[in-house]
């Protein structure tokens, strides 16, 4: 036990390092899935033919592609194409793509639960389709929304680690690399940290979803 | 001021309407009758365009009305509807969902439009309930807070589609009383309706309608009182006296 507490104040500098990187991650790359999550979502339900069809067939292909062939897809291929970014760009955009599929499923489900009445005494008093999505349908598809949205959150911080694999010093990594140098299990302390970071957003979601019911 | 010419509807292969032509004029109150599954309440989705029609034409203040123009908005700001079931925004309070369309599609300033909003829940006898949320009202309030909605639209008509079918007997007097109100206050109604008392009392002329056909129109009392038509005598008779 001892030896872990030692262990622990030795590798905690490196080990936080890679904690930063992670939350940047995981936060960014959450931003992009919800706002792309949104539009898929938007498109998918604006009964309009071609959007549609364009987002069913988006959604499909993201949903087919593994997260980390994505990764190294963006950030080893796409310079071939001219297009270079860093592997923190490149792993902010990959998983940013690979959630939004997971996103827009989540967001289509809240939205056509919502009472077709809703959606007719807001047409009825000349709302258009997007005010009645701003000022109707979101507002209530939220409540919804918002469980599954906290699942996808904390599968997006432990997916994170993937962006180790194009070398982003992320926990995971910084983990690795301890335990390949020194052979200590540094992985202990590794899992601790992504169930300590996984906490709050628990808790945000659970702030969310109390203030989403008072009404 | 509403005018139906020779409007057929199919959903699928069922055909709902069957060629209705009707008219309604200013200040008439307008009670559509018949069994359930007959066409009525299609006739009121399609006169905002809730839903839309396969031939025929319909007119509102003489704008043909298509579902998918952009002039369909100004008929639907001047033709307000209540709904069967209510269909009140649950997440707004009594109040925000008097405002939401002059606030939100009119673009009245909110002041202006809060306190016309007040006025009208106090005219549908809700003023202290203005802060409450839809779910924490009764069916009746709830019902009468969706005409205040309707009416916060300064409508030239207003389009009732059962609005006490869902209502506990007891709840019911509240809706038809404001509704009643209304009428003598000279507001253009098309009422679909079960409620054969307040048809014969409040309407000007009822039209009965069976397998999306009017069978039978005239003034409420003659069309009530003494039906012509076979298939009018048949369903009055079974409303009126159902056991």
């Amino acid at each position: 036990m001892q030896a872990f507490w030692r262990d622990t104040v030795e590798f905690m500098p490196i080990l936080l390092g890679g904690v930063a990187l992670t939350i940047i991650v995981t936060l960014g790359s959450l931003l992009l899935s919800t706002v792309l999550g949104l539009v898929w979502a938007l498109m998918r339900v604006s009964g309009i033919g071609i959007l549609t069809g364009l987002s069913g067939g988006v959604i499909n292909v993201i949903r087919g592609i593994p997260i980390i062939v994505l990764l190294f897809y963006l950030y080893f291929v796409m310079p071939e194409f001219g297009v270079t970014m860093t592997a923190l760009q490149a792993a902010i955009l990959g998983l940013g793509i690979a959630y939004s599929a997971y996103q827009a499923e989540n967001f289509r489900a809240g939205i056509e639960a919502i009472d077709k009445g809703q959606i007719e005494a807001a047409q009825a008093i000349g709302m258009g389709w997007w005010p009645t999505m701003r000022r109707v349908v979101l507002p209530q598809a939220v409540k919804i929304v918002l469980p599954p949205y906290g699942n996808i959150m904390i599968m997006l911080l432990k997916d994170s680690s993937q962006a180790s694999t194009i070398t982003v010093a992320e926990l995971a990594l910084q983990g690795k690399l301890i335990a390949s140098s020194t052979f200590k299990n540094v992985f202990t302390l590794v899992a601790l940290m992504y169930l300590t970071m996984s906490i709050p957003l628990i808790l945000l979601v659970r702030h969310l979803e109390k203030r989403a019911g008072r009404k | 001021m509403i005018e139906l010419t020779d409007v057929h509807k199919s959903f699928g292969k069922t055909e709902v309407l069957k060629g209705i032509t009707a008219s309604v004029d200013k200040g008439e109150v307008v009670c559509i009758i018949g069994p359930s599954g007959s066409g009525k309440s299609t006739i009121l989705r399609c006169i905002n365009g809730l839903e839309g029609y396969d031939s025929g034409d319909i007119r509102v203040e003489g704008t043909k009305v298509e579902r998918n123009a952009p002039s369909i908005v100004t008929i639907r700001t001047r033709v307000s509807m209540v709904f069967q079931r209510f269909n009140l925004f649950p997440h707004r309070t009594a109040l925000e969902n008097v405002i939401e369309g002059p606030v939100y599609v009119k673009k009245e300033p909110r002041a202006e439009s809060l306190e016309r909003g007040r006025a009208l829940l106090a005219q549908v006898g809700l003023a202290e309930k203005a802060e409450s949320y839809p779910p924490q009202l009764s069916g009746g309030q709830q019902q009468r807070v969706a005409i205040a909605r309707a009416l916060a639209m300064q409508p030239k008509a207003i389009l009732f589609d059962e609005p006490t079918s869902a209502l506990d007997p007891e709840l019911v007097g509240d809706v038809l009383g404001v509704m009643r109100k209304l009428a003598d206050d000279g507001m253009t109604m098309v009422v679909v309706t079960h409620e054969m008392a307040f048809a014969k009392d409040v309407a000007d002329r009822v039209l009965f309608i069976d397998g999306g056909v009017i069978v039978e129109q005239g003034p409420a009392k003659s069309v009530l009182n003494q039906p012509q038509h076979a298939r009018t005598q048949d369903f009055l008779r079974r409303v009126l006296h159902p056991l």
